[in-house]
This record gives C-alpha cells, sequence and structure tokens, in this order.
C-alpha cells in the first residue's frame, strides 16, 4: 500500500519533470483510435505542439484545418500569429472556428511571430496560440515550451512548406504531426466527397508515432473515422526509429 | 486692398505682417508703414496683436501635437517646431504625413510652408527661404549642402547681423562655412556660430514641447541626471501613479500616455504607447512604457521625466461585459492586445470579419482586435480555400471547354494531374467598382472549380470569362487556393 504511494508520487514527479500533461487539461480528438495513442487521452494544453504540411500548398491547407479543427473545440480566445498572407478565414469558420474568437498578428518574420506567440502565451484563459513559421532553433521552442506550461495555454507551431525527408532538429515539442492530404473518395459523380487526409503523428513525448487516414473536418472541427478506412501502424512503425 | 498689420517700434509704427496682397505690392514686414503706404496708399492698417497671435500658434500647436508629433513647440511669430521622428508610421509614410498635415493647416485658411530636415535650423531655413508651395524634404545626409546654398538671413540672425554681414561681402551661407571663425565672433559675437552650427547640426537644438493643460501631467525632476533602464522604470511606476490618481478624480481612462525625457543637453525624447480600450490600471500602463525604454537614448542624462496622457476617454463599467462574461472570458485581452500593437503596431493586430462581397478576396474584411464580433458568419455552403493566394496565379490546363473541370493543370512548372472536380461556381464581378479586378475589366465573370489531384490535394481553379463572351474575361485560367 506504502510503495503505491511513493510510486505515485514519483510517477507524478516524473511527469512533471517531462511536463506531460498532469497540471492542464487535455483536449480530446473525439476519435478513440487518435486519442488513446496519445498520454493522457488527447493534445496536452499547456504545451507546445508542432503541425506540419508539406510544401505542397494543399498540404499545408490541410494543416491549417486540421489546427483549427482543434481549436475549434476547446473554449477562449485564439491568436494567430502570422508571417504570410494567404490565411483565408471563411475556411476557419467552416471547419468551426468562427470569426469572434480569432485575432490575428501580422508579425511579419519568424523571430517576430515567436515574440508574439511568447507574449501572448504568458496570458492564461487563452484558448490557443499559433505562430506560422518557416524554421526555429530549438531553444525558441524551449521557450515556448515553458511559457505554455506556464499559463496552461495549448502553443501550436505551424511550420510551413515543411519538407517530408527535411531532418528536424530536436524540439521541445511535445507532439509533432505532419498533415497531407489523401485521395478522397469517388462519388461517381462531378462532385468532391468529405477530403482525407493521412496524419501522421511523427513524435509523442511519452507515447508511440502512429499514421491514419481520417476525414476532414466536419462544421465543428471534428475529424472522422470512417471502419472502412485502413489503419496504418506499419508505415507508423517504421517512423518510430527516425523519431 | 491690400493689408498689414503694425505695432510701435522706437516711436514710428513698422510693418508686422502682410498679406499676399501687399507681398506682391513689395511691402515687406519690418518697414516704417510710412514707407509701405508709397508702395500703396490705399493699405489698410491694423494694430498688431503679438499676444492673440502666440495663443493662436500655441492652439495650432496643441492641435498638431495631438495629430501628428507628441513634441511641438510654437516658433514665435510665425512658426511651429514639430519633431516627427519616428511618427511618419501613423501615415504609412513620411510623405503622406507632410500631405496631410500641408492639406489640414491649408484648410484652416492659414498660408503654410513645410520643410523636414535633419536639424531643426536647416528646417526653419529651408521653410523660409525655399518657396515650393508644397512641402520640401531635404533628405538625410543632405542638410549641409541644401544650408550651404542658401542667403545667411536664413540663419536666424539680427538684422544688424546680416547686415554687418552683406557689408563685408557674405550672401550665401556657404561663404561663412569656409571662413575662419576667429575674426567673425569677435566683430558678431558667438551667436553667429552658434546658429550656423545648430543648422549643421553641429550644436544641439533644445525644443521645449507644449503640453495641453487639460491633460492629466506627472512630472518629476532629479537631482542627479539617472541613465538606467531601471531607474527609467521606477520613475515610470511613480508618474503613471499620479496620472491614474488624476484620471480617477475625472472618471476617464488613458488611450495614449506621452512619456518625455528631458536630457541635460537641453534635448527631449518621447516614447508613446497606445491602448486599445481606456485604462487606468498602473500595472498594465506601466508595462507598456517599461517595454519601450530601450528606444531612449540617455546621452549624458535624463534630468527630468514628464509623462502626458496625450488621449482620454470617458471610461464606465465597460459595456457588454457583465460579472458572468467576465468570469467566463477570463483573460485580460485588453491587456495582451496592447502589448502586443505597441510591440508589432496596431494596423498588424485585428480581427477578420465577413464582409458582404461576391469576390472571394473582399470576403474578409479587418477591424479592430477587441471589436466584439457581429453575429453573421460566412456562407456555410461555399466552399472555400484554407490558403488563398494573395493574386490568382496563371496556369496552363487542359480542360473541355465550356463547362468542365480542367484533367491536368501546370503550376509553378509542376504538374497536377486532376481525377476529380467540382464546378463551376460562377462568380460575376461587382460591376459598381471602379477599383480591382473591376477597374480592369468591369463585367468580369469568373468560373471556379474545386479539383482534386492525383495526391488528393484541392486546389481553387478558376477561368477568367464566362467561356463565350470576351467581355467577361480573357479566357486565361488561374489558380486561387487551396482547400483542406
Amino acid at each position: 500500500m506504502r510503495e503505491s504511494v511513493v510510486l505515485q508520487n514519483l510517477r507524478a514527479q516524473i511527469a512533471q519533470i517531462e511536463g506531460v500533461g498532469v497540471r492542464h487539461s487535455v483536449l480530446p480528438f473525439g476519435v478513440d483510435a487518435i486519442d488513446q495513442r496519445l498520454p493522457g487521452g488527447g493534445l496536452a494544453a499547456g504545451a507546445l505542439h508542432e503541425v506540419a504540411g508539406s510544401p505542397d500548398l494543399a498540404d499545408d491547407a490541410s494543416a491549417t484545418i486540421f489546427l483549427a479543427g482543434v481549436l475549434a473545440r476547446i473554449d477562449g480566445p485564439v491568436f494567430w500569429c502570422l508571417r504570410w498572407r494567404d490565411l483565408f478565414a471563411p475556411a476557419l469558420h467552416l471547419a468551426g472556428l468562427h470569426a469572434d474568437r480569432v485575432i490575428y498578428v501580422e508579425a511579419g518574420s519568424d523571430a517576430n511571430v515567436m515574440l508574439a506567440m511568447e507574449e501572448c502565451l504568458r496570458h492564461p484563459g487563452l484558448g490557443g496560440v499559433v505562430g506560422e513559421i518557416g524554421k526555429y532553433s530549438t531553444t525558441a521552442s524551449k521557450r515556448l515550451q515553458l511559457a505554455a506550461e506556464g499559463s496552461g495555454v495549448a502553443a501550436f507551431v505551424f511550420r510551413r512548406a515543411s519538407k517530408v525527408e527535411q531532418s528536424v532538429e530536436g524540439t521541445a515539442a511535445v507532439t509533432r504531426w505532419r498533415i497531407t492530404a489523401s485521395p478522397s473518395e469517388d462519388l461517381g459523380i462531378p462532385s468532391l466527397g468529405r477530403p482525407r487526409w493521412q496524419v501522421a503523428l511523427e513524435r509523442v513525448r511519452g507515447g508511440n508515432p502512429h499514421a491514419w487516414i481520417v476525414e476532414g473536418c466536419d462544421a465543428t472541427g471534428r475529424l472522422g473515422l470512417s471502419s472502412a478506412l485502413v489503419d496504418r501502424p506499419a508505415a507508423a512503425e517504421d517512423r518510430q526509429v527516425a523519431a | 486692398m491690400p493689408l498689414v498689420t503694425a505695432i510701435p517700434d522706437h516711436g514710428r509704427r513698422i510693418v508686422a505682417a502682410v498679406d499676399a496682397g501687399a507681398r506682391a505690392l513689395g511691402i515687406r514686414p519690418g518697414m516704417t508703414i510710412t514707407k509701405a503706404r508709397s508702395f500703396a496708399p490705399e493699405l489698410a492698417v491694423i494694430d498688431a496683436q503679438p499676444d492673440a497671435d502666440f495663443e493662436g500658434l500655441r492652439r495650432l500647436a496643441l492641435w498638431a501635437g495631438q495629430r501628428y508629433s507628441p513634441i511641438v513647440a510654437p516658433d514665435a511669430p510665425d512658426g511651429l517646431w514639430l519633431d516627427i521622428t519616428g511618427c511618419a508610421a501613423l501615415f504609412s509614410t513620411e510623405a503622406a504625413l507632410l500631405k496631410d498635415l500641408h492639406r489640414r493647416v491649408a484648410a484652416f485658411g492659414v498660408s503654410v510652408q513645410i520643410a523636414v530636415a535633419d536639424t531643426a535650423g536647416c528646417a526653419h531655413a529651408v521653410a523660409r527661404h525655399v518657396p515650393a508651395g508644397r512641402p520640401v524634404t531635404i533628405e538625410p545626409g543632405d542638410h549641409r549642402k541644401a544650408i550651404a546654398l542658401l542667403p545667411i538671413a536664413a540663419l536666424r540672425l539680427e538684422a544688424g547681423i546680416i547686415e554687418g554681414l552683406r557689408k563685408l561681402g557674405f550672401e550665401r551661407i556657404e561663404q561663412l562655412i569656409g571662413t575662419p571663425r576667429g575674426p567673425l565672433a569677435k566683430r558678431f559675437g558667438r551667436v553667429l556660430h552658434r546658429r550656423l552650427d545648430q543648422a549643421l547640426g553641429h550644436a544641439p537644438e533644445p525644443i521645449e514641447p507644449v503640453f495641453p493643460e487639460h491633460l492629466p501631467r506627472a512630472r518629476r525632476g532629479f537631482m542627479e541626471p539617472i541613465a538606467t533602464p531601471e531607474a527609467f522604470a521606477q520613475v515610470i511606476g511613480d508618474l503613471v501613479g499620479d496620472a491614474v490618481d488624476q484620471l480617477g478624480r475625472v472618471g476617464k481612462g488613458a488611450r495614449r500616455l506621452d512619456c518625455y525625457f528631458h536630457r541635460v543637453d537641453g534635448q527631449t525624447q518621447v516614447i508613446r504607447v497606445g491602448t486599445a480600450a481606456p485604462s487606468r490600471d498602473p500595472k498594465h500602463l506601466s508595462k507598456l512604457l517599461s517595454a519601450k525604454i530601450e528606444a531612449v537614448e540617455p546621452g549624458l542624462g535624463i534630468e527630468a521625466m514628464t509623462l502626458v496622457v496625450s488621449l482620454i476617454e470617458p471610461m464606465a463599467a465597460r459595456q457588454g461585459e457583465s460579472l458572468e462574461s467576465l468570469g467566463k472570458r477570463g483573460p485580460d485581452l485588453a491587456a495582451l492586445v496592447d502589448a502586443l500593437a505597441n510591440r508589432f503596431g496596431a494596423r498588424n493586430l485585428h480581427r477578420l470579419a465577413p464582409q458582404a462581397s461576391i469576390m472571394p478576396e473582399r470576403s474578409a474584411a479587418r477591424s479592430p482586435a477587441l471589436d466584439s464580433a457581429r453575429g453573421a458568419g460566412w456562407d456555410d455552403d461555399l466552399p472555400r480555400p484554407a490558403r488563398m493566394l494573395a493574386r490568382p496565379e496563371p496556369i496552363e490546363v487542359i480542360a473541355l471547354l465550356p463547362d468542365d473541370a480542367p484533367r491536368l493543370f501546370v503550376w509553378r512548372g509542376k504538374r497536377f494531374r486532376v481525377t476529380q472536380g467540382d464546378g463551376p461556381e460562377r462568380l460575376h464581378g461587382e460591376w459598381w467598382r471602379d477599383a480591382g479586378v473591376e477597374g480592369e475589366q468591369p463585367f468580369t465573370v469568373r468560373d471556379y472549380y474545386q479539383v482534386e489531384t492525383v495526391s488528393g490535394g484541392r486546389y481553387w481553379l478558376f477561368r477568367a470569362g464566362d467561356g463565350e463572351n470576351p467581355s467577361t474575361g480573357s479566357m486565361r485560367w488561374f489558380i486561387h487556393g487551396a482547400f483542406a
């Protein structure tokens, strides 16, 4: 009995050192297949997460809506720090992230996006903070992670036009996601079905990488995972070593 | 009828100021009235009121201080100093600031001549001796060249000194620059070279700014000059405390704060911060000011600091925020927005609100970051791309006319094979507009298609024109964005 208490305390301490979602809440995707792969059953609030698409604009667009979907299901104002001017707000609205919740900061450069994010992350109570950047350093990621831990706000770094094969230097981010477009179901009529993405969890602290094929966000930001879609654990196992 | 004002001078009356008609006749300030009448017997003469003139000038200075720059001072009898260092950002460019200033002052019915230069002396000289009729800007570094070409009268010297220099053969300032200083200083005193050095930027020229009386203001003078950021932050805290007390007594909140640093050498520097909503929170206001301390160059030290709340607004309980919603919202958005706005510029901080327009590039309009959002959203049924190119880019396509989605397109040198498509969604340009797309083609039509490529990527393509009528568009294809 006594030992289990000691063990529990130790686990809590280790978790605290690692900064894995103990002190703050988690944001579940609402899709069991994904949530059960994440420590705590969802994305940890008060932590830094990385999201990337690819140099292909359509993949960056998918990553954008993936992010919008996550934020749509969190309460509170969202700050979206921009370096490029190609974000189109009506699409965020379609994914459930409504115009009245988002404040845009046109920071103009990677360094300024980092500064703006850090400033935002010092304010508890926000829904989330997004920063679109090209490159950033390990040190910058540590600063953001610390700021997010301090305020309990979820931080997302969106690495734009990030190459798949690009070797990523270590970051302090708790999870790293790569979203790429995937062919959707052929409806057999001149119309498009619900979009599909490959969602790859490339790195997760306290868990193993994995990849899923999902259906894009609905009007409330929720992903779809139809039973007909193939789970692809094999592809993920290969990456495990790399990550 | 020409008009002049007159002031008494050693028992006679001399001309103080002239209007355009009198100037055209050759009448100049400083002439005796008798001489002026010899130019124009019908001359109307009224008594000058130097005090009222100065009061008017001061009012103009206070107005300019609100609109253009925190450091403004009247320069009697007929000038105004504005230190516009770092103030152009509000008007996007310096030229735009000058144009606005010129237009507005002229609209008051005052004839105006504006000059901008590195030094106050140079700007003073150019404004009075280069009758350009529009604002003149002496580019940074060029003030020496500009001042050299002007007559010595441009140096703000007494009439006696100017006369004396003329007798010695000095006409233009360049002659003065090249002449040994000793003998001239002996004859005319130190003022001659002080004015020259001020114009050339070798000697400081203090401008003592004016402040409106009714605004909350706090000042601290120091026994010993201070120069460290920590000391400044400490004093800012004290000054803000004083100002907040004054604001509380009148039920107002601060929207803008100017903190002046008076240097030992007489120069004044200023940092200005704005808030998105009126505030009386000393911690918040001090933080905003302290974030800008690094912009201050203390030189040999700061001997006094003045804080002016230059924009105040009534501050009651905030509208639309009941206790309940305050509790729910939690974060102090105003504080965060102010911190970001003062760092990155208020224009770079905004919301995007729906705007009724057919053209997608106009469908999101910027609104202030603290604007409470309006209910309406965008149309939930229209597919819209997550990433939209600022300008549609031309692409090569293979498509069947008139109505099929492209089968293949080439964008930025890359081929995209299309597997599925949806469309067209036909958008008619807003022909009543005369700018933007419609400026070039009033009856513009775009047929938009969503296409999915082999890899699953979805793009937004359009054909300019309805496919039949050339006046609706060139029939060329463009890419406008990418979907999720």
